[in-house]
């Protein structure tokens, strides 16, 4: 797989980003602290950074290095969630629209324009403020609000594809036009639609960490990278480490995922 | 005007139909009596009864539905629940404070952007251009929210440079005009650069791949072939092909400014709609949720209708 990217900021960021998950999968051998215990000693709070607590230590004495490895898993799998859902609703739905044609996908494309004028973001935090803030609950709401411009994409893809000539011969050979349409025509749609779900993952895990941050995503005692740095953000002036840290591990993986994504999308006529 | 932009014109009224409706939806399906947060529970249940008919929570859903749209198509945003005032006055506050901050900051974004993005397209694959292309991936990977946090630590806690939330100080040292312009600017600088540099590392990507693009196509040949400098080639042919996409990127990131001047107005605590939304989200404020969503949805459909047509009178092919 690494050999068969050739281009080099995808190695690059995919480098970055193996390091990243790396470190996330080991996560209790690298920092050998609990990063829920909350009944630490007085003198152990707001440690600075140190040989023993690499991003020292948070109000409650928590090791903030622990957390940040902890909350990274629970900020990358909620991304993942997202964005494996927005893909399979958006691609099904733009391939359908293009497939089926005529007045059915004008309407459709309607819809998805309208739903994209909709101040998304707006939604998505009115929608986890009233209806209480589950993991679950958090990743549909993102994922029913990003899957407009996949099935644009999709769409597109499968306009150019339904025409060629390997779908007329499959459909002579007598198979149905909607085990056609996603046996044969979707997966063709893949390449490009990874590129663009890997981009779509950095904005996610953004998005994630901006809902958390302001209290309204992963709730405690869970905290992702967003929750970590909200409970750092009011004693800033004690302790900028438990600030400082978090973000950067969103940069490193926001920046890596972008390296990926740009870098793929570019290949991506050698891939195929 | 082209079918498109007359799909965005037709379609303007089934968006603020829509906005209302799901929002109304959304309110009346969450879980929990809107009236509990403004009641006591020592009182009793009969002027509850009158709290909720006050409210408007009493009528039946398809009568409060037509009462939205009634009073939305008049201008009236009806009466804050929170905050004692109707949802108007809070508007007018908030709305100006908003645009001053996502006109400052798109001017910035626009001016790093294109400057940077046209010198990393010249220099594409040289060490400078290179050393461009990292900086700018480096700022468009930033959560805008930590830059803010990382600025207010360096300029406000550690430097005390600058003031760390508002948009004016309640008691200036020296009254004056002069000194009431610079404690304004002193209070926008860090939101705005924030917004600004984030946004801005987007269109330095956009303008840096333009750049390349239309530097290779054949009238830019053609140009060069006839013996022009290349400055001239750059600023009289290029330059307004390079600098098209703005235009679009123009309503693209009004929507997105408005959205993601939430969290940086949270954190610096300007008091624009952002902050707005946010306590309005906090309190269940069901009437300036209504208001602030349908005034949101109208700024998106507007930016992109706008940029739509300066498209249509700068660039007639499309």
């Amino acid at each position: 797989m690494f050999n068969r990217i050739k281009n080099r900021p995808a190695r690059t960021g995919l480098f970055i980003f193996s390091l990243l998950l790396l470190s996330l999968t080991l996560g209790g051998a690298l920092a050998p602290f609990d990063p829920d215990v909350q009944d630490a000693p007085a003198e152990s709070r707001f440690e600075a950074p140190s040989g023993t607590h690499f991003f020292g230590t948070d109000q409650f004495g928590r090791d903030v290095f622990a957390r940040v490895l902890c909350g990274g898993r629970l900020s990358l799998a909620i991304s993942l969630g997202v964005v494996t859902l927005s893909v399979l609703l958006g691609s099904l739905y733009g391939a359908f629209a293009a497939y089926i044609g005529g007045l059915w996908d004008f309407f459709m494309m309607r819809f998805v324009d309208i739903l994209l004028s909709f101040p998304l973001v707006f939604l998505a935090v009115t929608c986890m403020a009233l209806f209480g803030t589950g993991i679950t609950y958090l990743i549909l709401v993102l994922a029913l609000t990003s899957w407009m411009d996949i099935a644009r994409l999709v769409r597109a893809e499968v306009l150019s594809l339904k025409n060629q000539p390997f779908v007329t011969r499959i459909r002579a050979s007598g198979l149905g036009p909607s085990a056609t349409l996603i046996r044969h025509i979707v997966p063709n749609t893949f390449a490009t639609v990874s590129a663009f779900a890997i981009l779509r993952m950095a904005d996610i895990i953004l998005i994630e960490s901006s809902l958390s941050f302001i209290g309204l995503g992963v709730q405690p005692p869970q905290s992702s990278w967003g929750g970590i740095l909200n409970d750092g953000w009011p004693v800033l002036a004690q302790a900028w480490w438990m600030s400082f840290f978090p973000g950067l591990a969103i940069v490193i993986s926001i920046m890596s995922l972008n390296l990926i994504g740009s870098g793929l999308g570019a290949q991506r006529e050698h891939w195929l | 005007m082209s079918r498109y932009a007359k799909h965005r014109l037709a379609s303007i009224p089934f968006v603020l139909i829509g906005v209302i409706i799901i929002n109304f939806f959304l309110y009346h399906l969450s879980p929990g009596d809107p009236s509990n947060l403004y009641f006591s529970p020592d009182y009793d249940q009969a002027s509850k009864q009158a709290l909720r008919q006050k409210m408007g929570l009493e009528r039946p859903l398809h009568v409060q539905l037509g009462a939205w749209f009634f009073h939305f198509v008049q201008g009236d945003f009806g009466f804050s629940w929170s905050k004692h005032r109707p949802v108007m006055d809070l508007l007018k506050e908030a709305v100006p404070a908003t645009l001053e901050l996502a006109i400052v900051s798109l001017l910035l974004n626009f001016l790093i952007g294109t400057t940077f993005g046209l010198l990393a397209g010249l220099h594409a694959g040289k060490w400078f251009g290179k050393m461009l292309d990292v900086v700018g991936l480096l700022i468009y990977s930033l959560p805008s929210f930590w830059l803010g946090i990382l600025l207010i630590y360096i300029f406000s806690l550690r430097l005390g440079w600058l003031p760390a939330s508002g948009q004016s100080s309640l008691i200036l040292r020296t009254p004056s005009l002069l000194g009431t312009i610079g404690d304004q600017l002193r209070h926008l600088v860090m939101p705005a650069v924030v917004l600004g540099l984030v946004g801005g590392a987007a269109t330095f990507r956009i303008i840096r791949a333009n750049t390349i693009k239309v530097l290779t196509q054949p009238f830019i040949v053609a140009a060069r072939a006839k013996g022009l400098s290349s400055f001239i080639v750059l600023f009289k042919h290029a330059l307004k092909n390079i600098l098209l996409p703005v235009i679009t990127l123009f309503g693209i990131y009004f929507p997105f400014l408005l959205g993601g001047a939430l969290i940086i107005e949270v954190i610096f605590a300007w008091p624009g709609m952002g902050r707005i939304t946010y306590e309005a989200i906090l309190a269940k404020d069901f009437p300036v949720i209504m208001a602030i969503n349908y005034i949101a949805a109208l700024m998106v459909i507007s930016g992109n209708l706008i940029a739509d047509v300066l498209n249509k009178i700068i660039d007639p092919r499309i």
